[in-house]
C-alpha cells in the first residue's frame, strides 16, 4: 500500500484522502489532481513523478487587492482592449512539469489566452481577457494549483526594469569587428612587397579603420567611462591603463596609416575589446532567479485591508497613515506599529526577534511592525506610518548604507602599481631613445603603452572568481558577487546565530513512545496544549492528530515545568519528568515532554536533537577560526552548546538585533574580519555589518534578508571547505597575474627595442588572454576536485 | 587579384546582415532565456496528440 501522496510525493502524515484509487496527503493535492484530470492534463504525472507541489493551505489566499485600480495598474505589464498581460514571480517553479502545467493554463480556464514561463527567472507571463476573468482570480487559480505568486512591495517597483542587453550588443559588435578586421589584416602580414598589395593597401587599411570605429565608440565605452570616473575621483582602477591602451592603440594606428608607417594595430584594438567584454559578460551571468538585495519591501505585502466607515477595502501600504484602522487576518504581517482594537491577537515575532513564542496581546496593547498574526482576524489602529515603524528603522540603520566598493579589490590595488611602473618604464625608454635615435621615441613609447595593456591581468580575477562562484553554486552555496570570495579568504572570526542557523527550523521531529493514547486522550492533551504559548506546546499542538476539542477546566501552567488541567473529570499533567512524577535519569540534548493521566504516566513525546546534522564535525574543522554564538533566546542551551563548540568560544544570549550588530562592529573595530551566519530578520543588521554575511536557508525560495551569500542548509557542513577554497583561489589569482606579467615582459622586450610590429602585438595579446582564461578554468576545476573529494553524504 | 576587393566587400556585407539579424533577435528577447525553450521543445503538442489518439 502506497504511503506517499500521488501528487506531491510527501509522506502521508495527518490526513489520508482516497480518491480515484489514489492517495493524497491533503485536500489541496486532491483538488489539483481533479483539475488536471478534468482538463485532460494527466500527462503532468507522466512527465515526472511527484512533480506536484502541495498547495500551502495556510498561505494567504486573499488577492482582492489586485483588483483595485492603482495596484492593478502597477502590477500588470500591459492592458488594452480587454487583453491584459501580467508577469508573476513564482518561486516554487522547479521542473519541466511545472513549465508544462503552467503553460497549459489555457486548457484549465479558457478565459486565459496563453501563459509563458521563464524558467531561469521563475516567472510566468499570463495573457488573459480582463473582461471575463479578474486578476485576482488568475492569482487564485495559480495558488490553487500550488504555484502561489510571490507579490510584495518589491514587485511594484522591481520587475519593470528592462532587460539590460547592451553588454551583449557590445560584445557581439566587438566580435564582428574583430573577425573582419583580422580578415583585412592578413594580406599585409603574409605578403611582403607584392606589387598589387602596395597599390591597394589603402583599401585594407582604411577598411580596418572603419571597422574599428564601432569598437572604439560603442563597444569599449564602458571602460572609458569607468576610467574617467576613477580619474575624476583620484582613484586609479584597472580600467585606467586599459582605456589608455585602447586610445594609444587607436590613435597610433590611425597616425601610422595616414603617414604610411605600418598597417596599424586595429586588430589588436578589436581583439582587446572582444576578450575584455567576454570577461565582463561572463561575470554578468549570475543566478537570475535569486535575490540577494532583499529589504523590508520584499517582506511586506502590497496592500492591507483598511476599514473605512465600516466597510473593508484593500489599500496600498504606501497610502496608510497614522490613525487608520486596518484588518489583519491569519498569517498576515502587521505593517506598522499599531494598537489592538478588536479581536484576539496571538503575535508571532519570530522574524523580528527570532523567538517563535506566540505572544498574546490584549485590547489596547501595542503591537510592533513585523509581527505575524496567528488566529482570527484582528482590527488594529496604526500609531505610526509604515516607514517610521520600528522595522523600517532597523533597515535604515547605518549598516545598510555601507559602501559597496568592494569589487575587484585585488585587481584594483595591483593596477595602481602597474600604472606607475609602466609610466616609469615608458619615460625611461623614451629618454633613452631620445638620445639614441630620436625619431623612434614616439614609436617606442606608444608601443610600450600598447603592449602593457593589462588585458590578461584584468581577466584573471573575473575568470577565476567567476568559476569559483559557479562551483560554489553547484554545491548549493550561492554568493552574490565575486568580491565575497576575496573577503572570505581574509576571515578570522566566525559568528553564528543560534536559532534556525545551527538549529533546524522550528518544526522539530516529535516521536511518541509509551502507551498508545486513545482518541479521547489525544483530544484532551491537544485541548490543554491550546492554552499554552510555550514553543514546545505549539509544536506538539500541531503534531497531535485530533479534530475534537474537549472542555478544559482548572488549567494551570507552571513556567519551566509543565501544565495541568482536568478534562472529563480526569487530571492530565503535561510537562517535564519531575513535574509528571517519573524519575529515570537525565539525558542531554534531548527534549522530552511527558504525559500523565490521573497520576499514571502514559508516555513521552521526544523532540529530537534540533542541531543540524554534522554540526560538531564542521565545528571541529573550523579550528583555526575564533568562534562566537549570538542568540536571541535565553541561556538554557549553554551546556548543550559547550559540548559542541570548542573552548574559547564566546556565547552571548538574549541578544536583540541591535546587540548583534554592535557585537560585530566591536570585533571589526579590533581589526578583525568577521563572517556571520544567520537566518532571519533578527540578524539582518549584523549580517549586513559583517564582512561576509551568509544566510542559512532551508528553502532558498523563502525570504532571506540582505546578505552576501546564501547556503542551503543541507550543505551547511561544507563551510570549512568553502573557506579553504576561497583562500586557495586568491593564490590562484596571483599565479594568473604571474602568467600575464610574463607576457607583458616578453612584449616589453619587443617594445623597448623598437621591434613591436602589428603582427607581434596581434599575436601576443590574444594568446595572453586565452592562456589566462584556460589556466583559470583548469586550475579552479582541479582545485575543486581536490578540496571536495571524499565528501561524506550528509 | 582585384576581385579580392569585391569579395571582401561582399563577405563583410553578408556578415553585417547576420549581425543585424542577431541584434534584432536579441532585441526581441530571443536570447534572454535559454532554459525553458529547451524544455518546452520536448513537450508533446496536445492537440496533435489527441488527433493521433482518436
Amino acid at each position: 500500500m502506497a504511503d506517499s501522496c500521488f501528487h506531491c510525493g510527501q509522506k502521508l502524515e495527518n490526513e489520508d484522502i482516497f480518491f480515484d484509487e489514489k492517495q493524497f496527503c491533503c485536500a489541496g493535492c486532491k483538488t489539483v489532481y481533479e483539475i488536471l484530470n478534468l482538463n485532460g492534463l494527466e500527462n503532468f504525472y507522466a512527465m515526472n513523478t511527484d512533480a506536484g507541489i502541495r498547495p500551502d493551505d495556510k498561505a494567504n489566499r486573499h488577492f482582492e487587492f489586485l483588483d483595485t485600480s492603482e495596484i492593478f495598474d502597477k502590477i500588470i505589464d500591459f492592458s488594452d482592449d480587454g487583453t491584459t498581460l501580467v508577469t508573476f514571480h513564482i518561486p516554487v517553479i522547479h521542473c519541466t512539469s511545472c513549465v508544462w502545467l503552467l503553460e497549459s493554463l489555457h486548457d484549465i480556464d479558457g478565459r486565459i489566452n496563453y501563459s509563458i514561463v521563464n524558467f531561469s527567472k521563475k516567472e510566468i507571463q499570463v495573457s488573459f481577457n480582463n473582461d471575463k476573468i479578474r486578476l485576482s482570480e488568475v492569482a487564485k487559480l495559480l495558488t490553487q494549483l500550488g504555484y502561489k505568486p510571490a507579490i510584495s512591495l518589491d514587485s511594484l517597483d522591481g520587475i519593470k526594469k528592462s532587460q539590460n542587453r547592451t553588454l551583449l550588443y557590445k560584445l557581439v559588435v566587438a566580435g564582428f569587428c574583430f573577425g573582419n578586421i583580422m580578415l583585412l589584416a592578413f594580406p599585409e602580414y603574409t605578403n611582403d612587397n607584392e606589387a598589387w598589395l602596395e597599390t591597394n593597401k589603402d583599401f585594407f587599411r582604411w577598411g580596418m579603420f572603419l571597422l574599428s570605429l564601432p569598437v572604439m565608440f560603442f563597444s569599449a565605452t564602458d571602460y572609458f567611462k569607468s576610467a574617467w570616473q576613477g580619474i575624476k575621483n583620484r582613484f586609479i582602477n584597472i580600467d585606467v591603463p586599459i582605456a589608455i591602451g585602447f586610445w594609444v592603440l587607436f590613435l597610433r594606428s590611425t597616425y601610422d596609416i595616414i603617414f604610411d608607417l605600418s598597417p596599424g594595430y586595429f586588430d589588436s584594438v578589436a581583439g582587446l575589446a572582444f576578450f575584455m567584454l567576454i570577461g565582463k559578460w561572463f561575470q554578468q551571468q549570475t543566478y537570475k532567479s535569486m535575490a540577494f538585495d532583499r529589504d523590508y519591501k520584499s517582506f511586506y505585502p502590497i496592500a492591507v485591508i483598511k476599514i473605512i466607515n465600516g466597510t473593508e477595502q484593500p489599500v496600498m501600504l504606501s497610502e496608510l497613515k497614522t490613525g487608520d484602522r486596518i484588518l489583519i487576518r491569519n498569517e498576515e504581517i502587521i505593517p506598522a506599529d499599531a494598537v489592538l482594537m478588536k479581536g484576539e491577537a496571538m503575535i508571532d515575532n519570530s522574524f523580528v526577534t527570532g523567538e517563535s513564542k506566540l505572544i498574546r496581546k490584549n485590547q489596547g496593547d501595542k503591537i510592533f511592525a513585523g509581527g505575524k498574526q496567528s488566529g482570527q482576524a484582528i482590527e488594529l489602529e496604526l500609531i505610526r506610518d509604515v516607514n517610521q515603524s520600528y522595522l523600517t528603522q532597523l533597515w535604515n540603520n547605518e549598516a545598510f548604507h555601507k559602501e559597496e566598493s568592494k569589487l575587484n579589490k585585488l585587481t584594483n590595488s595591483i593596477s595602481r602599481y602597474f600604472v606607475i611602473i609602466i609610466l616609469l618604464i615608458a619615460s625611461v625608454s623614451g629618454i633613452f631613445w631620445y638620445f639614441y635615435n630620436s625619431s623612434e621615441v614616439l614609436q617606442v613609447v606608444t608601443a610600450i603603452l600598447i603592449i602593457t595593456c593589462p588585458c590578461a591581468l584584468a581577466l584573471s580575477s573575473p575568470f577565476i572568481l567567476g568559476n569559483v562562484m559557479r562551483i560554489f553554486g553547484e554545491k548549493k552555496f550561492y554568493i552574490k558577487s565575486t568580491a565575497t570570495i576575496e573577503s572570505m579568504a581574509k576571515i578570522d572570526e566566525i559568528v553564528f546565530d543560534k536559532t534556525g542557523t545551527i538549529t533546524e527550523n522550528q518544526n522539530a521531529e516529535v516521536v511518541y513512545s509509551g502507551e498508545t493514547l486513545t482518541d479521547e486522550e489525544k483530544s484532551a492533551v491537544k485541548s490543554i496544549l491550546k492554552n499554552s504559548n510555550h514553543p514546545l506546546s505549539r509544536i506538539l499542538y500541531d503534531k497531535i492528530d485530533s479534530k475534537e476539542f474537549l472542555e478544559v477546566s482548572g488549567y494551570e501552567e507552571v513556567p519551566g515545568k509543565g501544565q495541568q488541567a482536568v478534562v472529563n473529570g480526569m487530571l492530565y499533567k503535561i510537562g517535564s519528568q519531575e513535574f509528571v512524577g517519573e524519575n529515570s535519569g537525565k539525558e542531554l540534548n534531548k527534549t522530552r515532554v511527558y504525559v500523565s493521566k490521573n497520576g499514571i504516566v502514559k508516555g513521552k513525546f521526544e523532540f529530537s536533537n534540533r542541531y543540524r546534522n554534522g554540526l560538531k564535525k564542521m565545528i571541529n574543522r573550523l579550528a583555526p577560526y575564533k568562534i562566537s554564538i549570538l542568540s536571541g533566546d535565553n541561556d538554557s542551551e549553554r551546556d548543550n552548546l559547550a559540548e559542541i563548540f570548542p573552548l574559547g568560544t564566546t556565547f552571548n544570549f538574549g541578544q536583540s538585533p541591535e546587540n548583534k550588530l554592535d557585537y560585530i562592529r566591536n570585533l571589526q573595530q579590533k581589526q578583525k574580519t568577521v563572517l556571520m551566519l544567520g537566518d532571519g530578520l533578527n540578524d539582518s543588521g549584523a549580517l549586513k555589518q559583517s564582512d561576509v554575511g551568509i544566510v542559512v536557508s532551508d528553502d532558498i525560495n523563502n525570504f532571506s534578508p540582505s546578505c552576501d551569500a546564501i547556503i542551503d542548509a543541507k550543505n551547511f557542513g561544507q563551510l570549512p571547505r568553502f573557506l579553504k577554497f576561497s583562500k586557495i583561489s586568491i593564490r590562484l589569482i596571483w599565479a594568473a597575474f604571474g602568467i600575464s606579467f610574463l607576457y607583458n615582459i616578453v612584449g616589453l622586450f619587443f617594445a623597448i627595442t623598437g621591434q613591436l610590429q602589428p603582427v607581434v602585438a596581434a599575436i601576443l595579446m590574444p594568446i595572453s588572454s586565452i592562456s589566462v582564461v584556460i589556466f583559470a578554468t583548469f586550475s579552479t576545476r582541479i582545485t575543486a576536485g581536490f578540496i571536495f573529494r571524499n565528501l561524506e553524504s550528509v | 587579384m582585384g576581385i579580392i576587393i569585391l569579395m571582401v566587400i561582399a563577405s563583410v556585407s553578408l556578415a553585417a546582415v547576420f549581425l543585424a539579424l542577431f541584434l534584432w533577435g536579441a532585441k526581441k528577447g530571443q536570447f534572454d532565456e535559454d532554459e525553458s525553450p529547451a524544455v518546452r521543445m520536448l513537450m508533446d503538442d496536445k492537440k496533435v496528440k489527441d488527433k493521433i489518439d482518436t
